[in-house]
Order: C-alpha cells, then sequence, then structure tokens
C-alpha cells in the first residue's frame, strides 16, 4: 500500500514528475547533439553521435528521477509531519525501504520510456530496436534502484530542502555529468579515464548503453559486477538505516 | 490473543503498561521513571502543563521515538521489541494537524487502513467519517479542510484500523463545540466497546467528565494517579470565594487575592464552614458585599495545585455558583 501510495504521489502530478524532466532531457539532447556531433569520438565507428548520446539521456534523467522521487518524498512528509502515519503503521523496516525504492524506479523508469520513445520518434528511429532489451532493463532496474536508495538515504539525512538540494548537488549532478552520457570516456585523457571507473554512474551508464549497441567503454559484465555490488552494499546500509530509525526515530 | 511470557497472565489484564520509562534530550529529562498502567476498557486520562512529557510518553509507546530505560507496551507486546505487533494494536491522533496535501479524505484514510492490511474498509471509512461529521467531506482534497475538519480526519486515521487502545494527543484542540460533542460521543461509543482510551487534552472538564482515570504528569515525573473521583474527593473540601466589597475585614484583607481584570478579589477557604465565618466577619464590621460566587473544586483546581502551573488554565471553571448581595 505504501508503494502504491508512493506511485500515485508522483503520478498526481505528473506534469511536474514526468512530462518535465522527459522536455528537459530532449532539451540537452536537441542541443548537444547539434553543437557536439562532430567535437565528440566514439567507441564505435557506425553510431551517430545523436544515436549514442540517446541512451546516455534516459539513463540520467532515469537516475535522476529515481533520486528526486524517494528523496523529495522523504523530505517533504518530514518536513510536513506526515511522515508519523507510516512511522505509527506496522510496516516493517523492508517494506519501507521497498517502497520507496520500488516507487523511484517505477518513476525513473516511465521518465526514461518518456525520453526514450520522443528520441526514437524526432531524432533516433534507428534505436527502435535494441540489441540488448535484457541488458537494458537489468541497467536501468539496479541503477535506478541505486539512486532511489541514494535518495532515501539523502531524504532521512536532510532536515530541510537546502541540505537536499546540496546532496544533489554535490554529489548527483557531478557524478552523473562526469559519467559518459554525453562522451565515451576514451576520448578523455587517461588521468580522468582512470578517474571515471571510480565513478559507479559510469558503469551504469556504460552497461546501458551496451543494451542498445552490443558495445561499451568497458566490459558489460564488470559493469554489471560493479553496479550489482553497489546496489547490494548501498541497498544493505539504507535498509540498516531505516531499521535503526536513523532520524526518524530518535 | 496469546503472549508467550512467563508474565502472560499479569501482562494481559492490562491494555498499556509504563515501566519505569525515562528518556531525556541533552540536559533536560523528559521522563523520569514513569511507570503506570492501563487496564483494557478503561477511559485514562494523561494531564500534565506543557512539557510535563505526555507526548514524549505516547510518542514512546507509538515507537516514534525510544527511551533510554524501561519498557513501554500494547496490549503485552513491547513497543521496542515487537513494535510490529503494538503498532497494529494501537491508533494514535498526533497533536499536530498533519496531511498529506496530494490526497483526498477517502484516500487518506484508504492508504492509512491499507498500511494496516486492510485493503476493503470502505464500509467501517464511512461509518467513521459519518459520525466525525466528515461524510460529505470525503472526496475533497485535505488541503481544502479546514483546521478542525483535518483534526477529525487525525482521529479517522486513527480509528480506521479498529484497534483496541486509542491514544487522543489533544484531539479536540481548534475543534469546534458541535463537532467535539459528536466526537466524544464517538470515542464513548467505542469505549464502551471495549476499546481502551488513554486521552491526553487541556480540557480539564472533558477529562473531568470521561476518563475514569487520571495520572498527572510534571516535569517527567508522575504527581498524582488516582480515580478521577478520588482525585476530586481529595481537594472537594476546599472552595474558592469571589467577592467584591468596598474593603475586606481585617481577619480576612491578608487572605485576599485581587483577580485581574477585575474590582474583585478571591479567597481560598479549606473548608464549606468557613463560608459563615467569613459573611460573619463582614457583618460584624458592617460592610455590605457587592458581589459574592462560590467556585468547587474541580479537576482544574486539583490540576494546578499538582502541577502548580497556572499557565495552563484552559478551561472554565466547571460549577460556579452566583449569588449577589
Amino acid at each position: 500500500m505504501l508503494l502504491y501510495k508512493e506511485v500515485r504521489r508522483f503520478w498526481r502530478v505528473f506534469a511536474q514528475t514526468v512530462a518535465a524532466p522527459v522536455i528537459t532531457t530532449l532539451l540537452y539532447l536537441l542541443i548537444f547533439s547539434h553543437a557536439l556531433s562532430n567535437r565528440i569520438s566514439l567507441f564505435h565507428e557506425g553510431v551517430s553521435y545523436a544515436a549514442f548520446l540517446v541512451p546516455g539521456l534516459v539513463m540520467m534523467s532515469v537516475l535522476q528521477n529515481a533520486f528526486a522521487n524517494s528523496s523529495s518524498s522523504l523530505i517533504q512528509s518530514k518536513i510536513s509531519g506526515n511522515l508519523v502515519f507510516i512511522l505509527l503503521a506496522p510496516i516493517s523496516p523492508f517494506g519501507f525501504f521497498a517502497a520507496y525504492v520500488l516507487a523511484g524506479v517505477a518513476r525513473g523508469l516511465l521518465v526514461g520510456i518518456g525520453v526514450w520513445l520522443t528520441a526514437v520518434i524526432f531524432f533516433t528511429p534507428e534505436l527502435l530496436h535494441p540489441r540488448g532489451v535484457l541488458w537494458i532493463l537489468i541497467f536501468a532496474f539496479l541503477g535506478s534502484a541505486l539512486l532511489s536508495m541514494l535518495g532515501i538515504i539523502a531524504g532521512l539525512w536532510s532536515e530541510k530542502f537546502d541540505q537536499l538540494a546540496m546532496f544533489q548537488n554535490f554529489i548527483i549532478t557531478p557524478l552523473t555529468f562526469l559519467s559518459g552520457v554525453f562522451y565515451s570516456v576514451h576520448s578523455l585523457p587517461a588521468f580522468w579515464q582512470t578517474a571515471s571507473q571510480l565513478n559507479p554512474f559510469f558503469y551504469m551508464i556504460d552497461g546501458f548503453r551496451y543494451g542498445f549497441f552490443g558495445a561499451s567503454d568497458v566490459p558489460v559484465l564488470t559493469s554489471l559486477a560493479f553496479v550489482g555490488a553497489a546496489t547490494l552494499i548501498l541497498g544493505g546500509l539504507t535498509w540498516k538505516l531505516i531499521d535503526q530509525g536513523w532520524k526518524i526515530r530518535p | 490473543m496469546v503472549v508467550f511470557s512467563r508474565h502472560t497472565l499479569f501482562i494481559m489484564s492490562y491494555a498499556v503498561q509504563f515501566e519505569s520509562v525515562s528518556r531525556a534530550f541533552g540536559e533536560t529529562q523528559a521522563l523520569n521513571h514513569v511507570s503506570f498502567s492501563v487496564e483494557s476498557g478503561e477511559f485514562f486520562g494523561l494531564l500534565g502543563p506543557n512539557g510535563a512529557g505526555k507526548t514524549t510518553l505516547i510518542s514512546i509507546l507509538a515507537g516514534l521515538i525510544r527511551s533510554d530505560r524501561g519498557l513501554a507496551r500494547v496490549m503485552g507486546f513491547d513497543a521496542a521489541t515487537h513494535p510490529m505487533q503494538a503498532r497494529m494494536n494501537l491508533g494514535v491522533v498526533p497533536q499536530e494537524i498533519v496531511y498529506d496535501p496530494f490526497f483526498t479524505v477517502r484516500e487518506t484514510l484508504r492508504f492509512q487502513a491499507g498500511y494496516f492490511g486492510l485493503m476493503r474498509a470502505d464500509d467501517w471509512i464511512d461509518e467513521v467519517l459519518s459520525h466525525l461529521g466528515l461524510i460529505d467531506k470525503a472526496r475533497l482534497n485535505m488541503r481544502a479542510l479546514s483546521g478542525g475538519m483535518r483534526r477529525r480526519v487525525l482521529v479517522a486515521q486513527a480509528l480506521v484500523h479498529k484497534p483496541p487502545v486509542i491514544v487522543l494527543d489533544e484531539p479536540t484542540a481548534g475543534v469546534d463545540v458541535e463537532s467535539r460533542h459528536a466526537l466524544w460521543a464517538f470515542i464513548s461509543r467505542l469505549n464502551a466497546e471495549g476499546h481502551t482510551i488513554l486521552l491526553t487534552t487541556h480540557y480539564l472538564e472533558e477529562a473531568q467528565k470521561l476518563c475514569g482515570r487520571i495520572a498527572m504528569l510534571k516535569k517527567g515525573n508522575v504527581v498524582a494517579l488516582d480515580h478521577t473521583d478520588n482525585l476530586l474527593k481529595r481537594f472537594s473540601q476546599s472552595l474558592t470565594v469571589r467577592l467584591k466589597a468596598p474593603r475586606l475585614p481585617l481577619a480576612w484583607a491578608s487572605r485576599a487575592l485581587p483577580l485581574p481584570s477585575s474590582d474583585a478579589v478571591q479567597i481560598t477557604l479549606d473548608r464549606y464552614e468557613d463560608i459563615e465565618a467569613l459573611i460573619a466577619a463582614f457583618r460584624q464590621e458592617n460592610i455590605p458585599i457587592d458581589r459574592f460566587s462560590t467556585e468547587e473544586a474541580d479537576l482544574e483546581d486539583v490540576f494546578l495545585r499538582l502541577t502548580g502551573d497556572t499557565d495552563d488554565k484552559a478551561a472554565p471553571p466547571a460549577a460556579t455558583k452566583e449569588h449577589h448581595a
């Protein structure tokens, strides 16, 4: 029921939570595909820059919206005080965890599908039939789950919207923009290539892109191992924080 | 219900139990070894001035905050070690008016019922809404309701899973008189059906009328715990006289306290018989009495004497008899 409520919550403000991110991401696509198409070297000769960019932007919107959903829902509930209704109910820590993670996944995937469909219709019809749908689904699910968990931690930790914005501006946005959304890491100097490989967002986007082209900057199994391990570790940490009532049951 | 414990029989007769519950917030000791029990089916009042620890105690019972020491049980389930079972048996009306602005009244109640595993509770939701005078507001968004209506929705949320123990933390603050009566009629009916009620309120008249037993807290300590009648009896020997006269008899002048915003004075008498002596003193000195009234001890007097805090005097005097000389 908590999952249903969380999904209804973002659905109730569809224009703000789904339509707006789709439009914003498409503006990125429009501008960057024109501005950078001749300046970026890619890992695959047969792939246009616009086609390369779409999976990155789709995954970026999935990740950002998954994070935004759980973090904003929690901080709003904490500040307005209505979190008490969930805390008073016999919802297990795992139930709490699963509901917020899956609601974030749902919103992330919904926005991602919106961006992908619109991009296919208006910009890159060749992406209508990706090579590895299963890889796409795996990385989309794991990535959005991971970001939902980060959103939960940020929502639990923050006591004001400013603190949440700090989390978003100093952690989520830099890690997303430096993860290879707009470029192939092979085009970077050696140092930044190494640095990118420490960024978990890079593996999410690279693995997701592999699902479209069957090619990626690092082997897809490496990305899967990295993202899977990160999801498990962060999942364990998030569940533990909820179980301990961190910042919500003082 | 069966509780597998060596204390089973002892525990089962109580709906709520606090055993030496303590909690500090920094330097402030909010609760200091608070112990008392509420039997199943009781209508129990928890009173005290602001900052006495009432909400902290209720929050520990509801699992919203942790105690430093001691046990809080709901229907025998420890709120700390068996939180799911304890919460299942508890309905809490929080003090603050809080709501989710995304949903209507009915959606809010459906979600709350769902959290307790009740997926089809519309009949009961309708009944609760009717009793709380909200049935015609069921389709409205929570934002469209007045403060009093939102508070009644809070009450409905606490009742939506028919909990055996209902905790009401200031449930009538800001609620109009008519709705308050309807609310108490409904709560009294639930109590008559066997639900245990734990009430905190600043309306001491309500507590006096409804609660069979009362605990009073002051600075985190229980300063009184007794049947309401017994508490009143302990103070029924005293009464307060309010009078207006050109001057006071010499023997009584030192006992008179001026009443704020009035030219009258107040004298507290230890016994009813003292009225005679007071009036005799006026006659003896040939002083006319312009106005004279007496006030019997009520729960508010008990409250003020035990807690020594006049700031929380919220309710009007319960029984006043006016005499004009």
